[in-house]
């Protein structure tokens, strides 16, 4: 007897398996950036100034120190390919494989930009002496942003699987593999909505 | 004796089925099949031979702690040789050796030994058979999450053997204490990050599996107790364990890239400014830490409850008194359990208005434990009750769990807790609660499901041996923490407090708790033996022995590998329930039967 409800819905509950762990994994992972926010507000409420002495310089706002327009520049990128995945297994949903190889590549290539993007902001920073360690402004920057960044190479090495390698699956068994590509699709959305609430508060706020 | 008379009927009723399917499945190698397994069944006996380890490692480390409290700077007797020269020199144990046990023992009891039983173990063997499920929704994350928890154990061990030993900081590991610790804490850390990546996969599977492979028929209202109880534990590791990788992600970066989440600024340590930037918060890593570890104390108890819960309506031939107020009790104390953490930080300063309303949810909180084990009390009431061994186990369960329950509540009250906070009262509640309370229930599952494992069942004089002398023991061990906390004696004393005036009349109970620790552990090697012992020599028993009616037992006894449960997904007919059916023509009408079945012809 094999594992039911692994590729069509339960009646009852009107999914399959992935799709309920996938959306409890998601849950557990807004607690953990939950917790991690929270610590953000905690810390800032007792902070004297905000971002404050940072490597001998007092910084009035977060602005000062990051860069918005960069900031909004990675935004958009991570954005655009929330859009780009969804098309990619709409282009699945409609039988259209090398729609969905196109649509997919540009996932991952927005995905390493936005990386790229990244390493040239914590470049910046670094060549200025700005370390983690020099305060809490910075300590949560680089902690949120890192491992928000650690979920996008995540987010790529799922999605590069199943661009390249997964993809045959295709081949033998085209309704799982469109499941795939919504459950990849759905922890992609979530990694964006991280970003989408992580820019505002670090870098606006 | 009428009962194993019926037990032969029942055998000849069910003639061998085992190995008749899962034939067609191809034979699997020595290695998938038994080490790296993706079948349910082999993954809980991992998870629960591993534990069982664990448990009797970190028992072993507090008997060793316990000679010091006894008969403090006197050589260790014996074992003394088998340590370093830094731990304990000539056999007498220094500070910071005993401040490693203290810290581990926590440690390895909570995250390697109780909660991978309860859940890892009996959830993995039992769920999958109680819904009438193939396996677990995803075999291979499975086997994932046991090979995390496997590594987390092996990190936490080797932690020992770093220089300057393990973490020392307690179990709680409360900066800025642990921040400034030895290697050894950031093994704990590393350690940690593995245990919760395992708990995460491991409720995101059992999750699942019950939503989604319930049989058919099988309502939630018609699951067995312990399902239910197994389903609110994921949730709290689902949700509570994230916050604590959070700050555990936090400290990591305290101790490694010299951040300051946690220390404030101009901490003087060993008379030295530390250089550090400062402006972060103790406070913030107790509150993450206890965001967690409070929703851990229940999933710590809650598959307890369900193990006993499944085990007295069984063995009292009755339905569960009060099922739906208990399953009802079940998901509100699981809500409730987020929103009472701060009750462990009364005395912090963290304020009188939060104090307050920790307070009160903590006294709300209170309600649904004691409805559950109300309910469970009053399903004796008029029971015929078959006095087996693990319905010895389930019954010491209930006032041992009633006491470390009720000595709670002065705790929960900030006024109370102000003189009780961080004494042996703390300890003594907190260990009724877990070993009479948890680990007794736990003995009681195995006890119970051990004829569904191996077909045999264990030896019942040995059984009753090892329940009198654990239970008895135990209540020497941990009823005298109540009188040493009530006179105000620290927890974290390591000659247990003989430096204090206050201390002396209460001292001259740690002998007796000592003792009571070491005749509790030689009563363990009746269990152990029992145990191994058992899968060759038990007695066969057919596949249902205890006349159970949950689904589990209607699948044949060491059910086959690879997905061979059952051979078709059963039907479910009925509550979990139905003992002592007045018109039916026996005492329990399985769930899997229809009713012309059931009923008296």
């Amino acid at each position: 007897m094999d594992i039911p409800y692994t590729v069509t819905a339960r009646p009852d509950t009107g999914v399959y398996n992935a799709k309920v762990g996938i959306w409890l994994f998601l849950a557990s992972e807004v607690m953990l950036f939950g917790g991690l926010f929270s610590a953000y507000i905690f810390l800032r409420i007792g902070a004297p100034a905000w971002p404050g002495m940072l490597g001998g310089q007092l910084y009035k706002t977060s602005f000062d120190i990051l860069n918005v327009p960069i900031g909004t520049f990675n935004t958009m990128v991570l954005i655009a390919s929330s859009v780009t995945i969804v098309m990619s297994w709409a282009s699945l949903m409609m039988n259209d494989f090398g729609k969905y190889k196109r649509y997919m590549g540009l996932t991952i290539l927005c995905g390493l930009a936005f990386l790229v993007v990244k390493a040239f902001e914590y470049n910046a920073k670094f060549s200025h002496g700005l370390f983690p360690a020099e305060g809490n402004f910075l300590a949560i920057y680089f902690t949120l942003t890192g491992l928000h960044g650690l979920h996008v190479v995540g987010g790529i090495i799922v999605n590069s699987y199943f661009w390249g390698p997964g993809s045959k699956m295709w081949k033998t068994d085209p309704k799982r593999f469109t499941n795939r590509i919504e459950v990849a699709g759905l922890y992609w959305h979530f990694v964006d909505i991280v970003w989408i609430f992580l820019f505002p508060t670090i870098y606006l706020l | 004796m009428a009962k194993n008379a019926h037990n032969k009927d029942l055998q000849v009723a069910h003639p061998e089925t085992s190995h008749a399917h899962g034939e067609h499945h191809p034979e699997l190698g020595f290695w998938r099949k038994y080490v790296f397994s993706t079948d349910h069944k082999i993954i809980g006996l991992q998870y629960g031979f591993t534990a069982l380890f664990f448990l009797l490692f970190g028992f072993t480390l507090v008997m060793i702690m316990r000679w010091q409290l006894a008969y403090p700077g006197e050589a260790i007797p014996l074992i003394g040789w088998l340590f370093s020269e830094e731990s304990m020199p000539g056999g007498v144990m220094l500070p910071e050796f005993y401040n490693q046990l203290g810290a581990m023992h926590g440690t390895i009891m909570v995250f390697l030994g109780v909660v991978p039983l309860a859940v890892g173990a009996f959830g993995n063997y039992v769920v999958p058979l109680q819904i009438g499920a193939p396996d677990m929704a995803f075999p291979k994350l499975n086997m994932a999450s046991y090979w995390a928890y496997f590594l987390g154990g092996v990190v936490m061990l080797s932690s020992f053997f770093v220089p300057a030993g393990a973490a020392k900081a307690g179990w709680t590991s409360y900066p800025p204490l642990a921040n400034i610790e030895t290697m050894g804490q950031t093994m704990w850390l590393l350690g940690m990050v593995f245990l919760i990546t395992s708990s995460l996969l491991g409720a995101i599977n059992f999750l699942t599996t019950i939503i989604q492979l319930r049989a058919e028929g099988l309502t939630f209202m018609r699951f067995p107790f312990f399902v239910w109880a197994q389903l609110i534990t994921s949730f709290l590791l689902l949700l509570a364990f994230p916050p604590l990788e959070a700050a555990a992600i936090l400290q990591l970066m305290d101790r490694l890239a010299g951040t300051s989440f946690f220390m404030p600024g101009g901490l003087v340590v060993s008379g030295q400014v530390m250089d550090i930037s400062g402006g972060g918060s103790p406070l913030l890593w107790q509150h993450l830490f206890w965001f967690l570890a409070h929703p851990e104390v229940y999933v710590l108890i809650l598959p307890a409850m369900g193990i006993v819960a499944e085990i007295i309506a069984n063995n009292t031939r009755k339905p569960l008194w009060g099922y739906k107020a208990m399953v009802y009790s079940v998901i509100f104390l699981g809500f409730m359990s987020f929103i009472v953490w701060a009750h462990h930080m009364f005395i912090t300063g963290m304020g009188t208005a939060i104090s307050a309303f920790f307070q009160i949810t903590t006294m709300i909180i209170s309600i649904p434990s004691v409805i559950i084990l109300s309910a469970l009390f009053l399903s004796l009431w008029g029971g015929s009750i078959r006095f087996t061994t693990p319905m010895l186990f389930a019954l010491g369960f209930l006032p041992m769990f009633g006491i470390g329950g009720l000595t709670g509540l002065p705790l929960g009250l900030a006024p109370t807790d102000i003189h009780l906070h961080d004494t042996y009262y703390v300890i003594g509640h907190f260990h009724y609660v877990v070993a009479p309370g948890t680990i007794l229930a736990l003995f009681a599952g195995i006890y119970y499901w051990y004829p569904k494992i191996t077909g045999r069942s264990m030896n019942d004089l040995l059984g009753k041996i090892h329940f009198w002398g654990t239970i008895i023991c135990m209540n020497f061990i941990f009823m005298p923490m109540f009188i040493q906390g009530l006179a105000g004696v620290s927890r974290r004393l390591y000659d247990g407090g003989q430096l204090y005036q206050f201390a002396q009349p209460v001292l001259k109970w740690n002998e007796v708790m000592s003792i009571a620790a070491w005749i509790m552990g030689l009563v363990q090697i009746v269990f152990i033996v029992n145990l191994f012992m058992s899968i060759r020599k038990g007695k066969k028993v057919s596949d249902n022995p205890w006349e159970a009616t949950t689904l589990e037992w209607s699948a044949t006894s060491s059910p086959p590998l690879a997905h061979g449960n059952f051979e078709t997904m059963p039907q479910v007919y009925r509550g979990p329930y139905e003992y002592s059916v007045p018109g039916n023509s026996r005492d329990f009408a399985p769930q899997n039967e229809p009713e012309e079945k059931v009923s008296a012809a």
